[in-house]
């Protein structure tokens, strides 16, 4: 028998900056930015597919590297996983020197 | 220290300029990530959680001032102001822009600098005892033999493309300090007939998430054999290791599959093959290297410091610092001085770049320049002068260097966790600050005596909790921070492996799980003269297990 399908969760595309290396997210309008709560959020698979799609286009124009689509909260709008809200926000220690 | 000769320093800086062009070929779109990625590797650059992570190699955890004073120019011109001193003796910088490496890689090497071996499928950076040189136990300097198998191994053709990575570590003492049995190689160096200098050989040793400790093959290989015998070893390893699965593909698991008699046969034929040729390694080279290596003119002084009774007699603070973190020199007079990087509270191993200058500054003044990184993520002042240790001791005080706590419950082990590293399931730093805090006491920590807690953050075991006294393992349940336990192990001459005592705690359990293991170990030692370690190793698991899990 085969297993049922996981129920779809919303996504936002992430990736790093070519360039700087940074956490960037993709808005509405194709760019990148630092700010996750700036992402689109895809709310059904199908917009899901096409904003990764996109994302990759930005992979092999050189823009960005490794996007992947994340759990996305639609309140929040922040990462679901811990690991992504690391890093979506940042460490979650104070930067040495910082304070 | 040593120095590079002209065929090192042009080598690095055709390395600059070679990386500088694939970069700018990246950045271009001329190359594509996947052709990069291997290329940006060699060169220690990674894609980390947040940003590119620039690992450098600090070979055999040796820095002059000079070089520490750069190290801190580039944590503040090219990262956000502080670096991380990794357990194998490297430094990394978290937030450096790809754009600029190679620029950051030029000037790494104006100081004799560079980050290569410390990433791919090479023989990585070799690491050596952080009191090479120093330590009134050893029995011969393991820098010169460390940075022999550093020029034989850089760029070595025929091992550029191994299964896995590859790590070799060296230690001249008896008491080992360089974890050498947990090595893929470790070279244990002993006196052979008529006092010859020679190595006992481990082979197959690793953390990871196969935690093994490496076999004996060699109770003594001389000296002049070392480059042909861990070439016999790699060749067997390059011909044999497994490729299939990048998780069985160490030489360890080579080892544990084929067993040490037959492994051993086939280091020893290939040896055979070898010995007394090309690789021959002859007396008046190790000389030449040695002599780089020479100490500093130290003066002849009395066994013990006036000054420094006088002064530890008034001031407790530094009575406590001289007790924990200054070791015996074998020099009269002078002590070997390790420099907290674990503040309380704060994450281990990081230094600010201020910090950086300033134990630049009392390297010059108090240690000849010369200073070591530990693979426990401390740094050390090799040659103090006892009777200078009160104005050393006051200058580090003022900068948050001069924590009293080498080898106390409080100088924990730490990976990056998943602050910072992508391949992390859980957080290491958040943990080891909690647990600095607790036991921040210093009494309580001089009560407890010594311990080595150890923080992974995934099962890579880059925080060594394999090998702590009592080690931390951070896995993912279902979304959540999860601690594995493992009570029992140690990375010295002695070396074990850590038993997983149970069930895990969540984050919020875990530093009081740890404090009830250590206030078992109070009440059951058999005076404070029995550290954890040995306690643990008489009584077992059971007491422990059974406070941690009485309500189970």
């Amino acid at each position: 028998m085969s297993k049922a399908a996981k129920p779809f969760r919303p996504v936002a595309i992430t990736a790093n900056d070519l360039r700087s290396g940074i956490v960037v997210f993709r808005t509405e309008t194709g760019d990148w930015v630092k700010d996750a709560t700036r992402a689109e959020i895809a709310l059904d698979p199908a917009k899901a597919e096409t904003l990764l799609a996109a994302a990759k286009l930005d992979h092999d124009r050189n823009i960005v590297v490794e996007p992947v689509a994340v759990a996305f909260d639609p309140e929040s709008r922040l990462p679901v996983l811990l690991r992504e809200r690391i890093r979506a926000q940042g460490p979650t220690v104070a930067i040495p020197g910082s304070v | 220290m040593y120095r590079y000769d002209e065929f090192d320093q042009s080598f690095v800086l055709e390395r600059v300029a070679e990386f500088r062009d694939q970069v700018a070929r990246r950045l271009s779109g001329e190359l594509t990530e996947d052709q990069f990625k291997p290329l940006r590797l060699m060169n220690g650059v990674y894609l980390q959680l947040h940003a590119y992570m620039l690992r450098i190699a600090i070979p055999y955890g040796v820095l002059s001032s000079r070089q520490m004073r750069k190290l801190a120019h580039i944590a503040r011109e090219y990262d956000k102001g502080y670096g991380h001193f990794t357990t194998r003796q490297n430094l990394q910088f978290n937030w450096v822009e790809l754009a600029r490496i190679p620029d950051l890689l030029a000037e790494l090497a104006e100081v004799e600098m560079h980050a290569l071996q410390t990433s791919g499928n090479c023989i990585r950076n070799v690491t050596a005892d952080h009191f090479a040189g120093a330590a009134a136990d050893e029995i011969v300097d393991p820098r010169p033999y460390a940075e022999i198998l550093r020029q034989w191994s850089a760029i070595h053709p025929e091992f550029t493309y191994l299964p896995r990575k590859f790590k070799i570590a060296v230690t001249g003492a008896p008491h080992d300090r360089a974890a050498v049995q947990v090595h893929d190689i470790g070279l244990h160096a002993v006196r052979g007939p008529g006092g010859k200098t020679g190595f006992a050989v481990y082979v197959g040793g690793g953390q990871g998430r196969t935690p093994l400790i490496a076999h004996k093959v060699r109770d003594y290989l001389p000296e002049e054999d070392l480059l042909a015998y861990c070439e016999a070893i790699l060749r067997v390893y390059n011909l044999e290791g497994r490729r299939d699965n990048k998780y069985k593909a160490r030489i360890k698991i080579l080892v544990h599959e084929k067993g040490k008699a037959e492994i051993a046969a086939a280091i020893e034929a290939e040896f055979a093959q070898l010995k007394g040729k090309t690789l021959n390694l002859p007396e008046a080279d190790v000389q030449a290297i040695s002599a780089y290596f020479a100490p500093p003119s130290l003066e002849q002084l009395a066994a013990t410091s006036a000054a420094l009774e006088t002064a530890k007699a008034a001031n407790k603070a530094l009575e406590r610092f001289v007790r924990h973190n200054v070791t015996a020199h074998r020099n009269a007079g002078y002590g070997v001085v390790t420099v907290s990087l674990k503040p309380i509270g704060e994450p281990p191993g990081d230094a600010t770049a201020a910090q950086m200058e300033v134990v630049a500054d009392v390297a010059e003044r108090f240690s000849h320049s010369e200073i070591r990184v530990s693979h426990e993520q401390n740094l050390v002042l090799p040659h103090v002068k006892l009777d200078e240790i009160p104005a050393l001791f006051a200058e580090l005080a003022k900068h948050n260097l001069a924590t009293p706590n080498a080898g106390l419950v409080t100088d924990i082990i730490a990976c990056p966790g998943l602050d910072y590293c992508a391949l992390a399931n859980a957080r290491s730093i958040p943990v080891a600050q909690r647990l600095s805090e607790r036991f921040a006491d210093i009494a309580r920590q001089e009560e407890i005596g010594d311990l080595k807690i150890k923080i992974s953050g995934c099962i890579n075991a880059c925080g060594h909790h394999h090998v702590g006294h009592i080690g931390l393992l951070g896995v993912d349940q279902k979304g959540k921070e999860l601690y594995q336990i493992t009570l029992g192990g140690s990375a010295d001459e002695h070396t074990s492996i850590g038993e997983i005592i149970g069930p895990g705690f969540p984050t919020d359990k875990v530093v009081d799980a740890v404090e009830a293991v250590i206030d078992v170990y109070l009440g059951l030692r058999k005076g404070p003269e029995e550290n954890f370690l040995d306690a643990y190793r008489r009584v077992g698991a059971e007491p422990f297990k059974a406070a941690l899990y009485a309500d189970a």
